[in-house]
């Protein structure tokens, strides 16, 4: 038999190859096999397991030409200091041919807190923008076409108000919500599990993302209702399969809220998109692309009997590993970011943020984004990697090793399944503890030079500070209290203490969707801090499950 | 025998970047230390509460977020307040190079930033702890 010769020259190659192995000796952390053959996709049909892009299990893509028609989504993540900053970083951004905004919000605004509280000193316009009201809002998006462009909001414990804020300005602006197009993260899973940004426990938090589901489906039918994130997990130092197997679980868990909520899968799943970080090891993170896409593809069909096809695909946005800049000779990180970048691409991504050389050390100035943002386009319309749909499928390599990283998400779904599942695992503390063990892995591979990071621990040189870091002005914080203590002494309080609590009552009765209520005390300009301390009250907050 | 260093690793803030703040206390514990880790989201009250109560001879706070200048120089004053000179103050995150020197001059024993190797904060603790 053909494969019975090809298996013993193989054993032939090996036996000859382990002889020499003291003389020459390989390199460590190196992938199992050292020579990928025929014999290693052997059980592969193509078929059933790759098929044609656009097509069931959508392994070579969710669309039938990728980029041959449109590139991807060029979408870099900013925002910083105020909203009339930030408005002019996204003016400018789009002017340089991006096609889609991107928001960072400060951790005070992630977590429900206005800029004048307490907890918020020194936090004000920082990681991302100060949103308190509507009225930053409106700066944020004056004069930038909310029907045109497509905003993916980086927000998730109190998504349901900066949704709410978004479409009262498309209002403002006389665009029709129906038209809006977007992304909020809107994921409290990962928060609880990699990034930190929670407010509430995870019960009533499930249920503000199924209200979203809800409304969205209903009202709002081309916004993706949430951003099931790999990204973060990655970034806490997850390995690439536990990246794409615990997203993976909260998705499952995800649509299982919903359906018990009394959701039809196909009413919401296909508005259901991902988000995946891009490591710096090209071909694994291509498989892992091509992995994620049979997987999610096969829990939808098989295990929620999902009918559309929209709702098998898996659609995902990526920004290149934030982990993997250095603060050292960061010049460098632009070559590895153009490595992450063709990755992405080659693992047929939907929309790609490219992070900026000196991120490592401070929020990226206009210059560095500017060459973040020229990378994307010149993997686009110089290199040729988009050219041809997944064009790296039927090497023996690339398709053992998505069949690896696919068999390996299952192993770690049955896993959390058994535990009772995402909210299940990560209550248990399982799922911070997997990431904590590579990434503590991770740590010392790099201290004991079994892995080599250039300018880190290998090729290092005297260097000197980069100088010109962009700095957030520290008078952001006292702004932004001034223009809150304004904002409520304009406003109709006593309009809004109505609106605020028809939300508390609301929010005790959970056959009850909060969206259009929160919707209505938006727009009496209520403050996120003002709307989100009403749902405390009611939802108390979440105790986070602390371990080392 | 020789009484063990007892540091408090503490996240003050809303950063909630704890990669880094984790992968040190399981690095100082493994290097025979005891440690203490907070989680997120601390005051600067609490952290230097709960330095006292559990009676540690290091304080290491990580911060990501740029929160830095504001939060580090609050928890020193609390420090001075409860008379704790005999804590060594330690701390670590993505912090600016032309910040370290005010913060230094301000009482943080030393700042440590992204690449420093676990091993060389094991040893600035045990050359330094009072």
């Amino acid at each position: 038999m053909a494969n019975e010769s090809l298996k013993s020259k193989v054993q032939a190659y090996n036996a000859k190859v382990e002889r020499s192995l003291e003389k020459r000796p390989e390199r460590k952390n190196l992938p199992h096999n050292r020579l990928y053959t025929p014999l290693d996709t052997e059980g592969l049909d193509y078929e059933s397991d790759l098929g044609f892009p656009g097509e069931y299990p959508y392994t070579r893509g969710v669309q039938p030409t990728m980029y041959r028609g449109r590139f991807w989504t060029m979408r870099q993540y900013a925002g910083f200091s105020s909203a009339e900053e930030s408005n002019k970083r996204y003016k400018y951004l789009l002017q340089q041919g991006q096609t889609g905004l991107s928001c960072a919000f400060d951790l005070p605004t992630q977590i429900g807190y206005d800029s004048d509280d307490a907890i918020a000193d020194g936090e004000v316009g920082k990681v991302g923008v100060a949103i308190d009201s509507l009225a930053d809002m409106e700066i944020l998006f004056d004069d930038i076409d909310l029907g045109k462009v497509s905003t993916s909001m980086t927000i998730n414990a109190p998504a349901t108000v900066l949704l709410a804020m978004y479409i009262a300005v498309a209002e403002k602006q006389g665009v029709a919500v129906e038209d809006l197009k977007g992304t909020i993260q809107n994921d409290i899973l990962k928060e609880y599990s990699a990034r930190g940004t929670y407010i509430f426990p995870p019960k009533p938090s499930m249920r503000l993302i199924t209200n979203i589901f809800e409304y969205c489906s209903k009202n709002v039918p081309q916004w993706n209702t949430i951003s099931i994130s790999g990204y973060h997990i990655r970034e806490a130092g997850s390995t690439a399969i536990q990246e794409i197997a615990f997203t993976i679980a909260d998705g499952i868990a995800y649509v299982e809220a919903a359906i018990k909520a009394g959701l039809n899968v196909d009413d919401f799943a296909s508005r259901l998109s991902f988000f995946w970080d891009v490591h710096n090891n090209v071909l694994e993170e291509v498989c892992k692309l091509r992995a994620s896409r049979r997987v999610w593809a096969k829990v939808m069909k098989e295990r929620f009997g999902a009918q559309s096809p929209r709702s098998m695909m898996l659609r995902t946005h990526m920004q290149t590993a934030g982990s993997m800049l250095t603060a050292q000779q960061p010049e460098n990180n632009i070559a590895r970011v153009a490595l992450q970048t063709a990755a992405a691409v080659l693992g047929g991504t939907q929309s790609l943020h490219t992070n900026s050389k000196d991120e490592a050390l401070a929020l990226p100035t206009e210059d560095s984004v500017r060459v973040a943002l020229r990378t994307q386009q010149i993997v686009a319309y110089e290199s040729g990697l988009g050219d041809v749909v997944d064009p790296l499928a039927g090497s023996y390599y690339i398709e053992a090793l998505t069949s690896e990283i696919e068999q390996g998400c299952w192993d770690y779904i049955q896993k959390i399944d058994d535990m009772g599942g995402a909210v299940a695992a990560i209550e248990k503390g399982y799922i911070q503890g997997e990431i904590q063990e590579s990434a503590y892995k991770w740590q010392m591979d790099v201290e004991n030079k079994q892995r080599i990071i250039v300018g880190v621990n290998q090729f290092q040189i005297e260097e000197k500070p980069l100088e010109g870091l962009l700095r957030v002005d520290e008078a952001v914080g006292v702004m932004q209290k001034a223009k809150l203590a304004k904002l409520r002494a304009g406003r109709d309080n006593a309009d809004l203490t109505t609106k605020l609590a028809a939300i508390e009552e609301a929010a005790k009765d959970e056959s009850k969707n909060l969206m259009p209520y929160i919707l209505d005390a938006v727009k009496a300009y209520g403050t996120i801090g003002e709307i989100c301390n009403v749902m405390r009250k009611v939802f108390g907050e979440y105790e986070a499950h602390v371990s080392l | 025998m020789e009484k063990r260093i007892r540091v408090l690793i503490a996240k003050p803030g809303l950063d909630g970047h704890d990669r880094g703040a984790k992968v040190i206390a399981r690095a100082l514990r493994d290097a025979g230390f005891e440690v203490i880790y907070t989680g997120l989201r601390q005051t600067p009250e609490l952290i230097t509460v709960t330095a006292l109560q559990e009676d540690v001879n290091v304080i290491g706070l990580s911060i990501l977020s740029g929160s830095h200048n504001t939060i580090f120089p609050k928890v020193l004053r609390l420090m001075k307040e409860k008379d704790m000179s005999n804590v060594l103050l330690i701390a670590g995150g993505v912090i600016p190079d032309s910040d370290i020197p005010a913060l230094k001059a301000a009482g943080v024993a030393e700042i440590f930033t992204p690449g420093t190797p676990t091993a060389s904060i094991v040893d600035f603790i045990k050359a330094n702890v009072k």
